[in-house]
């Protein structure tokens, strides 16, 4: 066995794998906001606008869920020169991860404001909002609480598809990890320890989504939550129902 | 003053209030949904500070006409003004044009409106609730807004749950907190549809009662219920629809004392012997 916990240790420590870490957490942060803005706009289209509009975002839609991510980064970095566009490998990077997650969470997007009650509507024009102030004020914050966990397994997917990045010699973890196993042929360990930072990465992320998740759920709290008067009155109510 | 101390004043209603001009004036409305004609030229004309209850039977149409009045609605024929507007319509060299959403919002600030299920902003506390349209749509300080808002959860009987949320409330305080949150916009008119019907018994008077103050205190209200208790003692005038026209309308008395329509009687009949 040839197996080295020296190198394992040394590794997980490593400058080339720390800003490699760093990078993949950045890179998702980026991506995944400019994602999720696409995905609202899309998702708008979809449901509220013209012919065109809806077309338009449903052909986006179809497009990037429909190809594997790893053809969008190789025609964003190395087709689309071809064009005459020329992009950097991170702002190839970004735009692909974030066009190809903004597809994802237009459904995501959707499903949410869709599950808004509809008498939602209704209170919020009754005080007079426009369209564009009861979407941003009642539907869009009542929806978040549902797309919240959906969107956090998003982000934890967004982690490790970074990865795919390493093709187009973004310099996150994966490609840290080849790079160090060229230099000293370390291979298991140079991507066991790479595997181990997304492991940390997307537990920390576990973590950070659970309070997220906790504080869009404090207004719906559980059953705890009840008021005494509240209790008190259905207390009421079960007795007067009473023996049938 | 309760409901029942109202009832001990002789001629109480209309009598001891003033009735101002028409401040909702509805002629002709048609409304349907595909097929089904549920407004047939409804006209009503409701004078300021006066208290209109509309009853009749589920699908008589009284919840529509009330949603067409605050726009919710859209109607296919005859005309809405209320509150100083041609509701969802603007009027250029005679010819009538349709109001954009943006423009329909500012004539539904003049209105208040308070459903069956409350309808209350879940994801924000109490006195969020009541602030967020005034400080958010009409622009005004938040402070301000707080210290009326404060007001009327007095006026309403919850002084101490500004800090609750929704779903922390029993229905009869959750439909209290939503009548808050009408008045906070200043209403001409206060738009009440079904206000009672999803609540339990015993929470139902303490939302009456916070009608009939604001009735006292001079509030042009438009009530669709089927608490025959609170027409006799606030309303002006009783109202009954049946199948999308109004066939009956009177003053409390007369119209429970004595109907001139068959289905007024009929309606009185069942509901009252339940």
């Amino acid at each position: 066995m040839n197996w080295s916990w020296d190198f394992f240790f040394a590794y997980l420590t490593n400058g080339l794998m720390l800003r490699g870490a760093w990078t993949t957490i950045w890179l998702s942060v980026i991506s995944m906001i400019i994602g999720l803005g696409l995905g609202v706009v899309a998702a708008m289209m979809k449901m509220y606008g013209s012919r065109a509009l809806r077309w338009i975002a449903e052909f986006y839609i179809w497009l990037f869920r429909g190809t594997p991510i790893l053809i969008q980064l190789v025609i964003i970095y190395t087709g689309l020169p071809q064009l005459g566009i020329r992009l950097t490998v991170i702002e190839s990077a970004i735009i692909g991860l974030a066009l190809n997650e903004g597809a994802y969470l237009a459904e995501v997007i959707r499903s949410g404001i869709m599950s808004v009650d509809k008498g939602q509507t209704d209170a919020s024009r009754a005080v007079g909002m426009t369209w564009r102030q009861r979407m941003w004020l009642v539907i869009l914050p009542q929806a978040t609480r549902t797309i919240i966990p959906p969107l956090g397994n998003q982000f934890n997917g967004m982690l490790k598809t970074t990865s795919l990045a390493s093709v187009i010699s973004m310099e996150e973890l994966m490609r840290s990890a080849q790079m160090l196993a060229q230099i000293e042929f370390r291979v298991l360990e140079s991507y066991t320890v790479a595997a181990v930072w997304y492991l940390v990465l997307v537990s920390i992320w576990g973590l950070i989504q659970m309070r997220i998740e906790a504080h869009y759920e404090k207004p719906f709290g559980p059953a705890a939550a009840v008021s005494p008067e509240a209790r008190r009155d259905l207390e009421k109510a079960l007795e007067k129902a009473g023996p049938a | 003053m309760t409901q029942q101390d109202k009832q001990l004043v002789p001629g109480g209603k209309a009598a001891d209030r003033m009735l101002g001009p028409p401040i909702v004036m509805i002629e002709k409305v048609c409304k349907s949904f595909g097929e089904n004609h549920v407004l047939r030229d409804v006209s009503l004309t409701v004078r300021q500070g006066e208290v209109v209850v509309i009853c009749g039977r589920s699908g008589s149409g009284k919840s529509t006409l009330l949603r067409c009045i605050d726009q919710l609605e859209t109607i296919d024929g005859g005309t809405i003004r209320a509150a100083g507007h041609l509701m969802g319509f603007r009027e250029r060299n005679g010819k009538r044009q349709p109001l954009r959403d943006a423009e329909i919002a500012v004539q539904q600030r003049d209105l208040g409106m308070v459903f069956q299920n409350f309808n209350l902003f879940p994801h924000i506390s109490v006195i969020e609730n009541i602030t967020l349209a005034p400080v958010r749509i009409l622009k005004r300080k938040r402070a301000e807004v707080r210290e009326e808002a404060r007001e009327l959860l007095k006026r309403v009987g919850l002084p101490d749950k500004e800090n609750a949320y929704p779903r922390q409330l029993s229905g009869g305080q959750q439909q209290r907190v939503a009548i808050a949150r009408a008045l906070a916009m200043k209403p001409k008119v206060m738009l009440f549809d079904e206000p009672t019907s999803a609540l339990d018994p015993e929470m139902i008077s303490e939302v009456l009662d916070v009608m009939t103050g604001l009735s006292e205190q001079g509030m042009t209200m438009i009530v669709v219920t089927h608490e025959m208790g609170f027409a006799r003692a606030a309303a002006d005038r009783v109202i009954l629809m049946h199948d999308g026209g109004i066939v009956e309308e009177a003053a409390p008395e007369k119209f429970f004392g004595n109907p001139e329509s068959e289905h007024t009687r009929l309606f009185l009949s069942k509901i009252l012997h339940h």
